[in-house]
């Protein structure tokens, strides 16, 4: 591999004394880069003075794979870009091509989409909160949040028969209903939820040296968020109020109760407790599907496998756990798409980096890494 | 590793077959019993790969601990797709490992590039195109007690091993593994 | 805001953007030329739209069709803006000044079209080794390592 690094370089400061600049790698192999990213950290003594992330190590050209791949096939490849919520991709994509294709989706499969989704985000979130904490020194977290984790992916599992590749979301519907009583599992563990993630917020949040290690790093101001292209958590950590559930609402969002946490000071702490509170949120939105769900189709009829859309070229996105996620595709009248394109939340969301660690020291860039909640197989796709 | 190697050569040429049989089953107990294994987890399998370490399954009661440092470890768990940008690190990281050190191949995309394999422009089809591998673990991704399952095979694996150059130890297999013959024991 | 909604503010406030303005597949569309990108591009910014969505290119055979999604949080709609590149020798404007999000999107459409964006601060491959040949989502890339996959149906 070519390590491009000079090992040492004199600069001078601005006071005119000269300062040694220390090149520091960081990864692709790091335990604390969530994945396989790379940063290239400039450092004075201990503070970093330019981070430079290097993506592109889990580039596996999926938008070339899938110009080769008819629609239906495409899906269980969407599994594998977000992959810590591949519901999200899967959901996504299907409403590309729902739209492309003029299909309309049963009411039942709608609820079904988005009680799974809204599970997924606590699944999702409670893998950003673990690593926050394993970040910060609390390795605990990592236990506390697999539990309520591990929970959810046994439910999927009943459901769809994957732990993480689900392929579950089809277009027109979902690829199957749910099994017996799992509406029941679902309720009699919410409450067990509830008290798992309380207990995670006074174990962590209430830590002073948790708080200490999160509040005023990376600090991102509402400005930069909304110029720079984030989403998610990321951008309502910094009080920007864009959920597109709520501001630009799909699907059945409009039919529930729900709030949108949103921060204030754009910190990693903001950040952290955004996913929290989104966890709470999300557990609401399942109780009140679960509620108002009724028998019916699961699919829509008289979908051909072999779905060929007429010509023109369709966007949709919706808010998956790191963001607005969306899907671009261009058909030209066959049976394969002729041009797929993710836009990734993750990968605006990290373009962030060098601008929100500048200035903090080495052992805070894992942190202002871990606050973007970066998958990288939807980062590199 | 060059003391043990001329230790082995020395056991074996000169009728100290019983003491390098004794030494042998000591060295293979314990490299086999504490597997410190080095998560090179690239893509999805990572998340398997954590959840085998966390909450309900717990790895580390059959000794195996994963240790982000190449220089720890003696087994490299390659879990996720390999891109042609990643492939020199995982080559790199491979060569620090010190010796005696093991592969296990997770998931189809270390395999032969699973679902990738067609018609991508940047994925390495399988991770044996790079480093030797022991032990192979299909599924995309494999449940976290596959894992643990492919620890278990690549303790028996260890169990057949001397330190005496190119020579193998019997063994008894608990199941079948294909190209190693159950009491077998001479060199090839 | 909904999409005839949207056309009646835009024709209201540019009406040289007015004709220029479609509907597909319940979006709207602008298509304008490159050179005129830039501008139709901040006109948007000032009508609302301040969110630089997605950023992409598709390769259509002559041409490379450059596409911006724009949304807009006060009007909770978006926009795409499209424009053509010539295959031969493409170059275009970047959109950086207007919003730092194109930075490392403008970067990746570089890296596998090998389209150029004057301006860009740091015009550099993101995803791809920086010794890598060719770029891939062209429909006339060719690689040796690659594996055509055979053709079931």
């Amino acid at each position: 591999m070519t390590l491009d690094i000079k090992e040492r370089s004199w600069t001078t400061g601005s006071d005119g004394t000269p300062v040694e600049e220390l090149v520091v790698n960081v990864g692709p192999s790091h335990p604390s880069t969530h994945g396989v990213c790379r940063v290239i950290a400039h450092v004075d003594g201990e503070v970093v003075t330019k981070a430079e992330p290097v993506i592109g190590y889990l580039h596996r050209g999926i938008e070339k794979i899938v110009e080769n791949r008819t629609y239906l096939q495409i899906v269980p490849i969407t599994d594998r870009l977000d992959y810590v919520g591949s519901m999200y991709a899967n959901w996504a994509y299907c409403r590309s091509v729902e739209r492309l294709a003029g299909i309309r989706v049963p009411e039942r499969a709608e609820y079904l989409r988005v009680i799974t989704c809204e599970l997924q985000r606590i699944a999702s979130h409670m893998m950003s909160l673990g690593s926050t904490g394993a970040d910060t020194g609390a390795a605990t977290m990592f236990i506390y949040a697999f539990d309520v984790r591990e929970r959810i992916v046994e439910l999927f599992e009943e459901l769809c028969g994957s732990r993480l590749t689900y392929n579950y979301v089809r277009p027109g519907g979902v690829s199957m209903d749910v099994p017996e009583g799992w509406f029941d599992d679902i309720l009699s563990w919410t409450d067990a939820a509830r008290n798992s993630i309380s207990q995670m917020d006074r174990l962590f949040f209430g830590n002073f040296i948790a708080r200490g290690r999160l509040k005023g790093i990376g600090v991102l101001s509402a400005k930069d968020a909304v110029g720079w292209g984030a989403s998610g958590p990321v951008a309502r950590g910094s009080g920007v109020n864009w959920d597109l559930r709520k501001h630009d609402t799909y699907s059945v969002y409009p039919r529930f109760d729900f709030d949108v946490p949103v921060g204030s000071n754009g910190d990693a702490y903001d950040r952290a407790r955004c996913r929290l509170f989104e966890c709470y949120e999300s557990l609401r939105i399942v109780e009140q599907a679960i509620e108002q769900i009724e028998p019916g189709p699961f699919k829509a009829d008289g979908i051909p496998r072999l779905l060929a859309p007429r010509p023109g070229d369709a966007y949709d996105h919706i808010e998956s756990a790191r963001g607005s996620l969306g899907i671009y595709l261009v058909s030209d009248g066959s049976p394969r798409p002729y041009r797929m394109k993710v836009r990734s939340p993750a990968f605006c969301n990290l373009a962030l980096l060098p601008l929100l660690a500048e200035g903090h020291t080495l052992s805070d860039l894992v942190i202002v890494l871990g606050s973007l909640d970066p998958v990288f197989g939807e980062v590199d796709r | 590793m060059a003391l043990v190697d001329k230790l082995g050569a020395a056991l074996d040429s000169s009728g100290g077959g019983i003491i390098l049989t004794s030494v042998d089953s000591l060295a293979d107990w314990a490299r086999g019993k504490s597997l410190w294994s080095m998560p090179m987890g690239t893509a999805c399998c990572a998340m398997e790969l954590i959840a085998a370490s966390f909450s309900k399954f717990d790895f580390d009661r059959h000794g195996t601990f994963p240790r982000p440092d190449p220089r720890h470890v003696d087994v490299m768990i390659v879990a996720g797709t390999i891109t042609r940008k990643m492939a020199p690190a995982v080559q790199r990281l491979y060569e620090q490992m010190a010796d005696p050190k093991w592969v296990i191949a997770m998931g189809n995309c270390a395999v032969s590039g699973g679902i990738f394999y067609y018609d991508s422009y940047s994925v390495v089809r399988g991770v044996d195109e790079l480093l030797p591998v022991d032990v192979y673990i299909a599924g995309c991704p494999p449940r976290p007690e596959s894992m643990q399952d492919a620890v278990f095979q690549l303790r028996e694996k260890i169990a057949t091993e001397s330190i005496a150059p190119g020579k193998t130890r019997p063994h008894e297999f608990l199941l079948p593994v294909p190209g190693a013959s159950s009491g077998g024991g001479e060199a090839e | 805001m909904n999409i005839n909604e949207l056309r009646e503010h835009l024709c209201g406030q540019y009406p040289d953007l007015c004709p220029l303005f479609s509907i597909e597949f319940g979006d709207g569309v602008l298509v304008v030329g490159c050179d005129k990108l830039h501008a139709a591009a901040s006109d948007l910014k000032d009508l609302g739209f301040d969110r630089l969505g997605m950023l992409t290119a598709v390769d259509r055979d002559e041409t490379f069709e450059m596409v911006y999604r724009l949304t807009s949080r006060s009007m909770s709609a978006g926009i795409f803006l499209k424009c053509h590149v010539p295959r031969e020798n493409p170059i275009t404007h970047s959109l950086n000044s207007l919003w730092p999000a194109a930075n490392w999107q403008e970067r990746e459409v570089y890296d596998l079209f090998g389209i150029v964006f004057k301006g860009h601060p740091d015009l550099r491959r993101i995803l791809l080794p920086p010794e890598w040949v060719g770029h891939p989502l062209r429909k006339d890339y060719e690689d040796d390592r690659m594996v055509r996959r055979p053709d079931y149906i």
